[in-house]
């Protein structure tokens, strides 16, 4: 009976590891034929490593597009988004968590309101908008329509944190003499410093990885993020297979390293985002 | 004085610079929105106040509708395959230990982070007509090579596969974060009293399970009717318009053909559905809450 339910046990194993790989395999498909000379992408067959790896595709982009210019674009804008998320909505949860003021639970009643809204049925005013400053074109008017996306529910994440620190550390710092901004900095920022990295990695890839908006206000090849930088190369290569991939190959590299390397944070972050407490 | 000094200014330093941004970053626009929808404004500039006859267009607007259809087709074809397929690889990973466990829902997951246009382009590939390797697979089950994206039948449940792939990570996760609270002690009890894997799947997993499967069904209705990346960058909204979404005429409406009050008639309108199903989604997670 036993050896019986572990044959089972096995190959249940067996199955989630042979589901699995086929899973992931597109992914290994294209990397693999990103690694491969363009006669050898199109020979008939399939072959699983590549007979003369070379780099040529990826030296192709580099010299044949601006991509090293949408690496900085994509960079500025998705950090420049991530800041300002975590610092604006920081302050406005410790706000409405621990201060008391006028129009509170207003304000918190229209930042979860907002959560409805959805980002891609705002593209019409935003730009009407970025137009308004001057901004089409421009990281500024890459960055500011995409931080209503996340706001909201970063907020609502940082508000929850803030909420459940006990109110013993907030009145023995008053008893000290700290102000508003000490306690903050040095008891509410410090105390909730993982919740912190998860959150503004978690921001870093979502904003890396929008499509839509940068795709709507980079008008021009100098202004593009990397992933809408790709798909123009797309139109200009024609049918060149292996260099279509490897410019998809660079511009999911930051993102998959950040997960690989932060994997514990990032799925905290979906956790929190989601509503439920990791 | 002092006093409601050292009250008032660390409440508009923290609170002031959020207020502004949400202010003119979101609450401006989304009146803006409104007012155009009352117009026929160009995308830039101004129009004429022409009441409601965006909205009255919007009724018998037939690419409007068949956006509507083709984007209920999508959600169809997506939400539950989807929440299903994620509880099944949740299932899988959670039996699992240690090393194994982390490379497995790597797989499961890794997808998920992907920009849109990579996983678009990754997939064109896989799917070419002519050197792809899915076709070897496609003319296996239906005898020949599929132009994919180019079939009428094909397009869609072929982007709803492709989304699928690349949302289910999300799924996945919350799936296991729910199978993790599930006490392990009522699997001990029934298997002491002799319950098999389905019973046990059936009599203990999928009740408790329950109330994250509704929070995914939800989050996914909300997710996919917002779509518009794989489809603009697979089909274009073709064949013949067959995979025409909403938001793909939004933005037909508004950047291609410089029609931005009816174009901001149409976002109402995708508005209006969204929230009124995150409505829904909201009073799900109070009670989960009040449990």
């Amino acid at each position: 009976m036993r050896i019986r339910l572990s044959l089972v046990d096995l190959l249940i194993t067996l199955v989630t590891l042979a589901v699995a790989a086929t899973w992931v395999f597109p992914l290994y498909w294209t990397v693999v034929t990103t690694l491969k000379p363009e006669y050898e992408v199109v020979a008939p067959g399939i072959r699983l490593v590549p007979e003369t790896p070379t780099l040529a595709s990826y030296i192709y982009v580099f010299v044949h597009t601006i991509i090293g210019q949408w690496y900085v674009n994509s960079l500025v804008t998705a950090s420049a988004v991530t800041f300002l998320v975590v610092t604006l909505s920081a302050g406005c949860a410790y706000a409405i968590s621990q201060l008391k003021f006028p129009g509170r639970r207003l304000l918190y009643g229209v930042i979860v309101a907002s959560f409805m809204v959805p980002a891609p049925a705002l593209i019409v005013p935003h730009f009407v908008l970025m137009n308004d400053f001057g901004l089409i074109n421009t990281w500024g008017g890459i960055i500011l329509p995409q931080l209503v996306l996340i706001l909201p529910i970063v907020v609502m994440v940082y508000k929850q944190f803030f909420d459940s620190i006990p109110r013993e550390f907030r009145e023995a710092a008053v008893v000290d003499g700290a102000n508003e901004f000490d306690i903050f900095i040095k008891i509410f920022v410090p105390m909730t410093w993982g919740v912190t990295a998860a959150l503004a990695i978690y921001t870093f890839i979502a904003t890396w990885n929008n499509f839509l908006w940068p795709f709507l206000v980079a008008t021009s090849d100098t202004t593009m993020t990397v992933p809408v930088g790709i798909v123009q190369v797309h139109d200009a290569f024609g049918v060149q297979y292996a260099r279509n991939l490897a410019g998809a190959v660079l511009a999911a590299l930051p993102v998959a390293a950040a997960y690989l390397i932060f994997q514990r944070r990032v799925t905290e972050a979906i956790m929190l985002s989601a509503g439920i407490k990791g | 004085m002092a006093d409601r000094r050292s009250e008032t200014l660390p409440i508009v330093v923290f609170v002031a610079p959020f207020v502004i941004a949400f202010s003119v970053l979101f609450i401006y626009p989304m009146l803006n929105m409104i007012e155009l929808s009352f117009t026929d404004a160009p995308l830039i500039g101004a129009g004429q106040w022409v009441g409601w006859r965006n909205y009255l267009r919007l009724i018998e607007d037939g690419l409007f509708k068949d956006s509507v259809v083709h984007t209920g087709y999508f959600v169809l074809l997506t939400v539950v395959p989807n929440t299903l397929l994620g509880l099944a690889f949740a299932m899988m990973v959670v039996r699992l230990k240690g090393w194994l466990q982390s490379i497995v829902l790597a797989c499961f997951f890794l997808p998920y982070i992907l920009p849109s246009s990579v996983v678009t382009l990754l997939w064109g590939w896989l799917l070419d007509f002519q050197f792809g390797i899915a076709q070897y697979l496609i003319a296996w089950f239906v005898g020949s090579r599929v132009s994919v994206f180019r079939d009428a039948n094909w397009a869609m449940p072929m982007v709803a596969f492709v989304t699928i792939w690349w949302t289910n990570g999300f799924n996945v996760l919350l799936f296991i974060a729910g199978l993790r609270n599930i006490p392990p002690d009522l699997y001990d009890a029934a298997s002491v009293d002799g319950a098999g894997r389905w019973r046990q799947f059936r009599d203990i997993t999928w009740p408790l399970i329950w109330p994250v499967t509704v929070l995914v069904l939800t989050f996914q209705l909300i997710i996919q009717l917002k779509i518009f990346d794989q489809v603009y960058l697979l089909t274009q909204g073709g064949p013949f318009n067959s995979t025409y979404v909403v938001v793909q005429y939004i933005y037909k409406q508004a950047f291609t053909l410089n029609h931005g009050g009816y174009g901001a008639t149409v976002s109402l309108f995708l508005v209006v559905m969204i929230a009124a199903l995150s409505v829904l989604q909201l009073q799900i997670l109070r009670t989960r809450e009040a449990r």
